[in-house]
């Protein structure tokens, strides 16, 4: 009887709630600031990346600001957390396109998410630049979808060519996050590299994020006497792993990718990543002045050594800027085609052309564990 | 080795859901958030004792019991507010309000201790102390070994010798029949989840000490692998739980090493189902007879 | 059925379809997505309830079986559904197109999901209470990681429900309709289900089992029946989510879901459908709407849910009904 009135009672506050949706939000206007919006992990299980993309976006923001803008007109950050979670990426971007109407979109780091995400950006028109999804894929959901850093393949590549060439590597073992498609995708390019200039991958074991026990692969490494062992994860793992194949009194090198990048890494590896190297976007010690003044003004906010997610995410700002002062609008589809024609952006993390998949082609650098710090080894250039 | 010491983190996590459910009969799943508490509560007491610098047995001992007392604090302040108003609530009720504080404990850790890790200071050196063959031993495993075996003992002269013990045995085994005879059931179910609680701090400061990354969201997993564990040793039996638990740690380990690792959780969880179909009430569970 | 009933299920669907029209021209995208979600968490949560709520069975790994059907139905779509898509499209007009197809990949999804249930409940229903639950969690577990291991699905990658081969064929969909549709249809299945007398055994499973075996309820079967059923509706939230999504991960669908789902269930009442309806979407939309509150949002959220339970320790519903006398009325 009275349910009935109930049900209605819930069908009219749910009317409100979408009514509310459709509030207008102001400020994209011509005059008003430039809104950019941000989607990031700033909690979950990838907080730190998250953390430090935004940190390196805005710093960029705040300094285009303080020189007056672009376009005449102030650029304004709404940055939107997406819990780490798949799903919730891709509401975030809607979000951020919809209700706050961003000119364009920067995110994420995580390749899962910003496949999530960008076909939002696609089907609005609204250019995306992932600041750091290394996954070849990403950039294929379509003509609006970037990306600020070098992808899979080419870091994969570059290890093995680094393995091969520099320290003369013949026996290769792999172990790799076999739920991270960032390390499997690494791990296959690395493999597939090596094995053509002729080395031979002796060990090809797994892991999984989180695991925090890695005595039994190594042993089984160690029984194959490999030359190297390439580690493409992330920092924690990366680090546990160096400490105990230490420890069951493995001295091989070990190989990383950028995943490697975090102070964290010698937090947790201590004096058992000395020696070991990886694949990186910039080096914190290179003698560039444009990187000696980034990394500068990055301590002097934010009171650490940015990682490469920080120059990352100021970079993908950067080239964004830089589209937006070339293009001369905020228009959708002009401001794509700025960022499209992207060439010899002198960014942190390398000089930056946009090549027609839509991928920052730039060189990598390889970076040494020494004496507790990071430090330049190589620059191995785009091929 | 390694998995033994595993074991006898999972062990302390799941003595703490086995015994709540004995008195309550009910899954308790903030307790892996406890755990997380605890090894972050090491984590700030190493340092404000100043013992995080300088590795020593003392440093340890003090970190473990500041650890431990406030887990104790947190798990009372979680019994009154989240489970105690339920006591007559049916049965699932409090179950949810256990997720709520499961939830409510990650997030406010991401924004008090900051969703960034941490790494846990070194309070012992590591050094191997035997190596044979494959089989290496290093004095940091031992530790945990030897803490949590010292724990276990503890807490079975506490169940089974104390006044305590008697009373949380016979609430557990008739709460109601307990009350008539005067057993303090509220206090008793208070103190079951303090010393559980006591018990997930200790496993969070003795995982700090092997693996030393600790963070918000670190007690979901173990949280989950303990209860399982919990199952596995039949819910409710306290030496069902130490064993079950040691058992996991070995398996899991055994698995990633021999097998693969992209199998381990999923052959923990197929063995966990194969035991329970075989023995439905877990190892050491007693099928309790129907009464119609 | 009466007059009447086929009266209000025409009245549903001219509703659903004016909704189907009308809403994606006054939301806009981001509020439409909210909206989805919310369908599809009803479909699971309702799914839920029969299990956990009227056959009084305790399964916390319900997600595993969103998986199959998420993932069987999006590899369906994109292997073998995109060429029929496209042979549709070739005869009917678009949209007609479009909606003969997706029941197929909805049947695909479903289907799959309850052969899952039925190899997974006949042995595990022999459990009783956590035993059960821990078992069910075990297989929901069991279920990601394989999926994870499966190349052709993407593994660790997550997999994009769209076809290389076939361009043309827009294996997406994301109109209200359709979701609200099924949502519907899994309302009235379940509750005619449970609100019959055959149904009846199901609460009397629930209420207690030896004295329903007793009376000749066969107990084992009745548990699998729901079981099966529910699997299959889950299968096809699952698949809604797939399509509606365009991108599965199994991330998506770990053991926080199935928590989700049996928050929603306890929340809303045990044995309450309308109960699981309001808990799914109020708390699907709540972390979206909290968004304002910055990090603090899932604090609230999860104090929301502590401070909820605290107050009505039954669920918001109990065991009781909103409507539902009116909507028995009409279709009984």
């Amino acid at each position: 009887m009275h349910g009935r009135w109930r049900v209605g009672l819930a069908l009219a506050m749910a009317l409100a709630v979408a009514a509310c949706g459709r509030e207008q939000t102001s400020g994209a206007g011509a005059t008003g600031p430039i809104r950019v919006g941000h989607f990031a992990s700033l909690t979950g299980d990838t907080a730190t990346f998250g953390r430090s993309t935004d940190n390196g976006i805005r710093m960029k923001i705040e300094e285009v600001n303080a020189r007056g803008g672009v376009l005449g007109r102030p650029l304004e950050l709404v940055t939107e957390d997406d819990r780490s979670i798949t799903e919730e990426a891709r509401t975030t971007a809607q979000k951020l396109v919809q209700r706050d109407e961003v000119v364009a979109l920067l995110g994420e780091v995580a390749s899962s998410r910003s496949l999530a995400a960008a076909p939002e950006a696609q089907r609005a028109r609204i250019p995306m630049i992932s600041p750091a999804s290394t996954n070849p894929r990403v950039t294929q959901v379509g003509d609006y979808v970037f990306r600020a850093c070098f992808i899979d393949p080419f870091q994969g590549a570059v290890m093995a060519k680094f393995a091969r060439e520099t320290i003369g590597a013949k026996r290769v073992a792999i172990l790799f996050d076999f739920k991270q498609d960032y390390s499997v995708g690494l791990a296959d390019f690395f493999r597939k590299t090596f094995q053509s200039m002729g080395g031979e991958i002796v060990a090809d074991e797994r892991y999984t994020s989180g695991d925090i026990e890695f005595r039994a692969q190594l042993t089984k490494i160690r029984g194959t006497r490999p030359d190297a062992i390439f580690v493409p994860g992330y920092y924690t793992e990366a680090g546990l792993i160096a400490k105990q194949a230490r420890e069951l009194g493995i001295t091989v090198p070990l190989l990383g990718g950028d995943g490697w990048d975090s102070t964290r890494t010698l937090e947790i590896g201590g004096s058992a990543v000395e020696g070991d190297f990886f694949s990186n976007h910039y080096a914190a010690d290179s003698d560039s002045a444009l990187v000696r003044e980034f990394v500068e003004k990055y301590r002097a906010k934010y009171g650490e050594v940015p990682d490469a997610m920080a120059v990352l995410g100021y970079d993908a700002a950067g080239i964004l800027v830089d589209a937006l002062a070339r293009a001369g609008t905020t228009d959708g589809p002009k401001l794509r085609d700025a960022i499209a024609a992207t060439k010899d952006y002198p960014g942190v993390s390398g000089t930056i052309s946009m090549d027609p998949q839509r991928n920052a082609r730039k060189d990598a650098v390889v970076i040494e564990i020494k004496d507790g710090g990071f430090h330049y080894k190589q620059t191995v250039p785009a091929f | 080795m390694n998995g033994v010491a595993w074991g006898g983190i999972y062990a302390l996590i799941a003595l703490g859901y086995t015994m709540v459910y004995g008195v309550l009969k009910l899954i308790n799943f903030a307790h892996g958030e406890v755990y997380m508490v605890g090894a972050m509560t090491g984590y700030y007491a190493a340092h404000w004792l100043g013992v995080a610098g300088a590795p020593s047995l003392t440093g340890l001992v003090l970190t473990l019991g500041a650890s431990m007392i406030a887990c104790a604090l947190l798990a009372a302040l979680i019994e009154r507010v989240a489970y105690r108003p339920l006591r007559s609530a049916p049965r699932l009720a409090p179950l949810i309000t256990a997720i709520g504080v499961s939830l409510l404990l990650q997030n406010l850790g991401q924004i008090v201790f900051g969703a960034d890790p941490k790494f846990f200071p070194t309070l012992i050196e590591s050094r191997n102390v035997f190596e044979m063959g494959g089989l290496s031993v290093s004095n940091v495993q031992l530790t945990v070994l030897g803490t949590a075996l010292a724990l276990m003992a503890g807490l079975e002269l506490v169940v089974m010798r104390t006044r305590f013990g008697r009373a949380i045995r016979a609430v557990s085994f008739d709460a109601p029949a307990a009350a008539l005879m005067g057993v303090p059931v509220d206090r008793v179910i208070l103190g079951t989840f303090v010393v559980g609680a006591m018990l997930a701090a200790a496993a969070g400061v003795l995982v700090g000490l092997t693996n030393p990354k600790i963070e918000p969201l670190m007690g979901v997993l173990p949280g989950l692998k303990a209860f399982v564990a919990a199952v596995l040793g039949g819910i409710g039996n306290i030496p069902g739980a130490m064993v079950g638990g040691i058992l996991l740690g070995v398996i899991e380990t055994l698995v990633s090493g021999y097998l693969s690792s992209t199998y381990r959780d999923a052959i923990a969880f197929v063995l966990l189902i194969v035991i329970l179909l075989y023995r439905p009430t877990g190892l050491f569970g007693v099928s309790q007879t129907e009464k119609v | 059925m009466s007059r009447s009933g086929w009266i209000t299920v025409a009245a549903c669907a001219l509703v659903l379809l004016a909704l189907d029209v009308l809403l994606p021209r006054v939301l806009n995208p981001y509020y439409a997505t909210i909206v989805i979600r919310i369908g599809i968490a009803v479909i699971a949560a309702v799914s839920l309830q029969l299990v956990n709520g009227f056959t009084g069975q305790f399964s916390i790994g319900h997600a595993g079986f969103m998986a199959v059907g998420a993932y069987v139905s999006a590899a369906f779509s994109v292997y073998v559904g995109a060429g029929w898509l496209e042979a549709f499209a070739a005869v009917l007009p678009g949209p007609l197109a479009r909606v003969a197809y997706y029941p197929m990949a909805l049947a695909a999804g479903g289907v799959a999901a309850a052969v899952a249930g039925l190899v997974v409940g006949i042995p595990a229903l022999r459990l009783r209470g956590d035993y059960l639950a821990i078992a069910t969690l075990g297989f929901a577990e069991v279920i990601r990681i394989a999926i994870l291991n499966v190349d052709a699905v993407g593994g660790a990658r997550g997999f994009s429900v769209a076809a290389a081969d076939h361009p043309g064929a827009d294996l997406r969909f994301e109109g209200f309709g359709t979701v609200y549709a099924v949502a519907l249809v899994t309302i009235v299945v379940i509750s005619r289900l449970v609100y019959s007398s055959g149904g009846l055994s199901f609460r009397a499973v629930r209420e207690d089992e030896v004295a329903a075996a007793s009376i000749g309820v066969p107990a084992t079967r009745v548990k699998v029946e729901a079981f099966v059923v529910a699997s299959f509706f889950a299968g096809v939230a699952g698949a809604l989510f797939a399509h509606s999504e365009g991108y599965v991960h199994t991330n998506s669908f770990a053991f926080l879901r199935s928590f989700e789902l049996v928050v929603f269930v306890v929340l809303g009442g045990l044995g309450s459908i309308t109960g699981a309806v309001l808990a799914a979407a109020v708390l699907t939309a709540a972390p979206e709407l909290l968004r304002g509150l910055g990090e603090w949002r899932m604090v609230l959220y999860s104090l929301l849910l502590i401070v909820t339970m605290l107050v009505r320790p039954q669920g918001l519903l109990g065991t009781r009904e909103l409507g539902f006398d009116w909507l028995r009325r009409r279709l009984g």
